[in-house]
């Protein structure tokens, strides 16, 4: 097992998910499979390479510090599932 | 009518300029195949049938006026639904944007409204792009043309299958491990994954952003060179896309390919390939050979990493992009939690499907503390030595060809267990970690079922995939084989 | 006090807002005060599909500030992503810099009873704002419902980080001036603490008088000015102190400065700790700055606090203490040397801005800026009083009447009659009659009681309301007395 049953637990909440007891187990047994097949890659010696975080050699992508029109606060608040006048509303957040 | 849809669409400028179809005539001829198929295959998740007349009668007006109308004005096709629209529905086929409608159009959105092609909906997806069969679609499942009971492929699967049964006459997917070349291997049409930069990702839903990638989805690879002409280059919007000209792919199409070097990858020959489909991308090297191509077997030493690979980067990132899916701001909302973190927790629980779920978890875990060297910072530096192998090959050789699948479309729960589900790409997902551009183009068939051959190419050398895809579907007939629920026509 | 027994340890944690047009990572604008979710857009509310582009004025002010502080400006650096849930994040991560920081180790010097401390940076680094909440009800805690206004988000902003170098709330605060005043000399930054685009988090710990370890260390926010750090350290010791001697430990935690009580409270959450999962973010490029921009950036800095300060000591012949308050602004030390191109009594300009002006303006609340007595009108009432125009005396109540209305002197001098009399024949008829109506008082002046000398002094200013020259009164008294 590499990853327990608390480690899920753990990692639903960082991630915000609700999971179900079947799920937990679910994941648990699957998220183990997943990582045991990703483990091969403990077999391959990466400490000669590089850390490719980005594919094409771009760097100093810029752009000039001019303003364009804003989104209308109608636009802004369209999809809005609660609000309160032109705020977004939210339940409590404590 | 229907030899319309059999009219590439350089043809069908020329017919649309001298007037001798309109574009209302098009759509027309459209909405009869999507009236007989959709029930059968179901691609859309939207269709915008009412807009999609009044750009028709635009595109009219267009064609009429312009001086050099492009040649997809009056054009109807599709885009996959997680690239925005502005005011029609993308919701990544997730229950979590069901309703959500976009302010903003994606760049590629814009340049084909520009160009003057027609949208007449938004295509079935796997839920954000995560899978390979488009059984993972938050809302409904989308058959495969060729054989209802099985799947067209993912996660493009709605776009793949549209342009199969002829509902449009192009579509755009995405592709971050194979998801546009998948499905059209499957579904017997031809789809292509730029170099990533070619195509700006700005309205593009991001699923993995340093993997993901806009292309073609056509029934033919002159199509294709045309819709990529109008998709690429250089977006002001997008930090990643390669301030770089774009040539006329169009030029490569017809260019022979005597004394072109094919490199041949042993690793994707062999064990874990169907033997079908061996044979059938053997038979297509022996046609390139015969056109003067010449092919060598080479080796992409670490291809077996790929897939851990893939699902270590591709998970965490995506862990971070669908992070703001907490129905604050648009979205989903689930009702009756006490504070706003029980509101987030219950609304991704309800919005999400299981298979994205496990992907945030796992990239979430990829990227936490005590995990990150060992998972994350191990998968970017298994990255650059994939990416080396490319390179290395791609030095001798001006294109890498393999299969596109290791299998024929499957059926519907054929692969429920997820590892499974996942090897469906080995033979997609190097490609994406390298970035280089591919195309995947019908070779042949097994039990009645579409084969797909793929080509890799350098960096942003789209023009050769394209000279060597042409020249073997000039000789080939392929292409031309509908699936049978379209042969009914008369 | 038992608190000698332990040695403070502060670090400040400051964030500044950037005074670019438009925001970070699009082009919004970053104005103040604008109606709620009007100036947002699909990039900084993080819809589906957006992706950041970084404004190149972020990365100049970034690079500016780091110099103006001595810091090594790294040739590569990058942006990661800081993924946490909150409302005021809309996409549940914020854009930021982990490992490859902008700008490297640093110092800036404050000035602390009259001895130089420097005091160490760590690292500057650009990062994207939140929005604003507001809470409906009183608190967070009680608060029902919440609302969300998107307009901050994306507004740039630079961390600045300090080493645990300082040891006092002094130090602190002092620390806290001088930091503001370089950003606003760069023009980085609008440093308004009540508006929000200077923040301050600070790091506190105590340890036994001559141990190495490090104490537990809390971080206190809700800092709201400088008085506020200020208070909020010197409670943060003290509650520490007692816990300390009382054999507690001290949790290590985040807590709120309150104000209105006087106390900083737990902000302790039910949940776990953040782990923020770092990475570098895919949406940007890296960032490779070439040593001839960083060049051409040091050569376009304004002249820093401290080393106008020196110059103010140096051309202007001021006491460090001048030099050191009119400096602590730019304003103030702008409107000092507009005023000093015209007039050459710098140590009376500097007496009028330290006193009667900053008196003023603080009494109304009013900034330098809205001040109604501009450079020219104070040099105008100066030369005046060179002159012999008008008195000291007087000259203050002209100045009140110059600040209150925006007349020039001269105008109000004349409007109120208040020419000094410095007609000698005039006033001698004056004092003669002064001089007969008091003589004992003029006794009392020969036995040597100056006291004396100041009545009769006080009288002759009696009855002319004030407009008699005090020195030539002064010198025709003692003349007259003498001899």
């Amino acid at each position: 097992m590499i990853i327990n049953r608390e480690q899920v637990e753990h990692v639903a909440l960082l991630a915000r998910l609700d999971l179900s007891e079947e799920e937990i187990m679910l994941y648990t047994d699957q998220l183990n499979a997943i990582l045991d097949y990703v483990g091969l890659l403990d077999q391959l010696d990466t400490s000669q390479a590089e850390a490719m975080a980005h594919i094409l050699p771009l760097s100093n992508v810029f752009r000039a510090d001019q303003v364009r029109p804003p989104l209308a606060v109608e636009d802004a608040l369209a999809n809005a599932p609660d609000r309160k006048g032109e705020y977004f509303r939210v339940p409590r957040i404590v | 009518m229907s030899e319309l849809r059999e009219t590439g669409l350089r043809q069908l400028a020329d017919l649309l300029r001298r007037r001798e179809i309109s574009p209302r005539e098009l759509l027309f001829d459209c909405r009869q195949q999507i009236d007989l198929i959709e029930p059968q295959v179901r691609a859309f998740v939207t269709l915008a049938l009412e807009r999609a007349e009044q750009q028709a009668v635009d595109a009219e007006a267009r064609l009429r006026t312009a001086v050099e109308p492009s040649p997809l004005a009056g054009i109807p096709m599709a885009l996959k639904d997680n690239i925005c629209t502005q005011g029609l529905t993308t919701t990544c086929s997730s229950r979590i944007l069901e309703q959500f409608r976009p302010p903003y159009d994606a760049t590629v959105t814009a340049r084909l409204a520009e160009a003057g092609a027609i949208l007449t909906g938004k295509t079935n997806l796997d839920e954000f792009a995560m899978g390979s069969s488009t059984e993972n679609s938050g809302l409904f499942t989308t058959r495969n043309p060729w054989d209802p009971d099985r799947v067209p492929g993912g996660s493009s699967g709605g776009s793949a299958a549209a342009v199969a049964a002829g509902e449009v006459f192009f579509a755009l997917g995405s592709d971050t491990g194979g998801s546009i070349r998948q499905p059209a291997a499957y579904c017997g049409v031809v789809g292509m994954k730029p170099t990533y930069g070619r195509v700006s990702r700005y309205g593009l839903v991001a699923y993995a952003s340093s993997l993901d990638q806009i292309g073609p989805i056509t029934r033919t690879v002159a199509d294709c060179a045309l819709v990529l002409q109008t998709i690429c280059g250089w977006d002001p919007l997008d930090s990643t896309s390669a301030p770089l000209e774009v040539p006329d792919f169009t030029e490569f199409l017809n260019q022979p390919i005597r004394g072109l070097r094919i490199g041949v990858p042993r690793e994707y020959m062999g064990q874990g390939i169907d033997p079908s489909v061996i044979h059938a991308v053997r038979s297509a090297l022996t046609k390139l050979e015969g056109l003067g191509a010449e092919w060598e077997e080479t080796e992409l030493p670490h291809t077996r990493y790929g897939l851990p690979t893939y699902y270590l980067l591709a998970t965490a990132e995506a862990s971070s992009n669908l992070a703001r899916y907490d129905g604050v701001k648009y979205g989903l909302r689930a009702e009756g939690g006490r504070d706003v973190i029980a509101m987030s927790r219950m609304t991704r629980s309800e919005g999400f499907g299981a298979e994205v779920k496990r992907r945030i978890m796992l990239g979430t875990y990829a990227l936490s503390s005590g995990y990150y060297d060992a998972y994350y910072l191990k998968a970017l530096r298994a990255r650059s030595l994939i990416k080396q192998d490319f390179d290395q090959a791609l030095q001798r050789f001006d294109l890498l060809l393999s299969p596109t699948t290791p299998t024929v479309a499957f059926k519907f729960g054929e692969k429920a267990d997820p590892l499974a589900m996942y090897m469906n790409d080995i033979c997609t997902i190097p490609v994406n970690l390298a970035g280089l551009p591919s195309i995947s183009i019908p070779c042949g068939f097994a039990e009645g079922l579409p084969i797909g051959l793929q080509l890799i190419g350098r960096p942003f050398d789209e023009g050769t995939l394209l000279r060597v895809a042409n020249q073997y579907q000039q000789h080939t007939g392929w292409h031309q084989q509908r699936p049978p629920m379209c042969r009914k026509e008369g | 006090m038992s608190r000698a027994r332990f040695e403070v340890i502060i670090g400040l944690e400051v964030h500044a807002e950037l005074k670019t047009q438009t925001k970070i990572f699009c082009s919004c604008p970053t104005a103040f005060g604008a109606a709620p979710n009007s100036q947002t857009c699909p990039i900084c509310l993080g819809l589906p599909g957006v992706l950041p582009v970084l404004n190149q004025r972020v990365v100049e002010f970034a690079i500016k500030t780091g110099l103006a502080l001595n810091c090594p400006i790294a040739p590569f650096s990058k942006f990661d992503r800081k993924n946490y849930y909150y409302p005021d994040l809309p996409k549940n991560y914020q854009i930021s810099q982990y490992d490859l920081p902008i700008c490297g180790r640093g110092w800036l010097d404050i000035e602390i009873e009259g001895a130089k401390k420097r005091v160490g940076i760590t690292r500057v680094h650009m990062e994207e704002d939140a929005g604003k909440l507001v809470h409906q009800g009183e608190t967070i805690g009680q608060a029902e419902y919440s609302m969300v206004d998107y307009n901050r988000t994306g507004v740039p902003l630079i961390e600045i980080v300090s080493e645990p170098d300082l040891r006092t709330p002094d130090e602190a605060r002092a620390y806290m001036e001088a930091l503001k005043a370089i950003l606003e000399y760069l023009d980085v930054s609008d440093c308004r603490m009540e508006q929000g685009s200077l923040r301050c988090d600070a790091n506190i710990s105590l340890r036994p008088v001559g141990s190495q370890k490090l104490g537990t260390k809390t971080e206190i926010k809700n800092l709201n000015s400088f008085r506020s750090l200020q208070r909020a350290l010197e409670f943060e010791i003290r509650r520490q102190a007692e816990l300390l001697e009382e054999g507690e430990s001290i949790i290590q935690e985040t807590r709120s400065w309150d104000e209105g009580k006087a106390v900083t409270t737990s902000l302790r959450s039910k949940e776990e700790a953040h782990d923020y999962r770092y990475f570098p973010d895919p949406d940007l490029t890296p960032l490779v700055i070439d040593r001839q921009w960083v060049e051409e950036i040091r050569a376009s800095l304004p002249e820093l606090p401290e080393a106008r300060r020196r110059r103010f000591e140096l051309e202007y012949q001021l006491p460090p203490y001048d030099a050191q308050i009119l400096t602590n602004s730019r304003a103030t030390a702008d409107y000092f040397e507009a005023c000093a191109r015209e007039f050459r009594d710098y140590k009376a300009i500097s007496n009028w801005i330290m006193g009667e002006l900053t008196r003023l303006l603080n009494a109304e609340g009013l900034e330098l800026a809205q001040s109604r007595v501009t450079p020219p009108r104070l040099v105008e009432m100066l030369k005046l009083m060179a002159a012999g125009v008008i008195s000291s005396k007087l000259a203050k109540t002209v100045f009140e009447e110059m600040f209150a209305t925006g007349k020039p002197a001269p105008a109000i001098v004349e409007e109120k009659g208040l020419v000094q009399i410095t007609d000698e024949s005039a006033l001698e008829q004056l004092i003669d009659s002064i001089l007969t109506a008091h003589p004992q008082v003029v006794q009392d002046v020969r036995n040597g009681k100056e006291k004396a000398m100041a009545f009769l002094v006080g009288q002759a200013m009696k009855q002319t309301r004030g407009k008699a020259s005090p020195d030539i009164v002064n010198r025709l008294l003692r003349e007259k007395i003498s001899g």
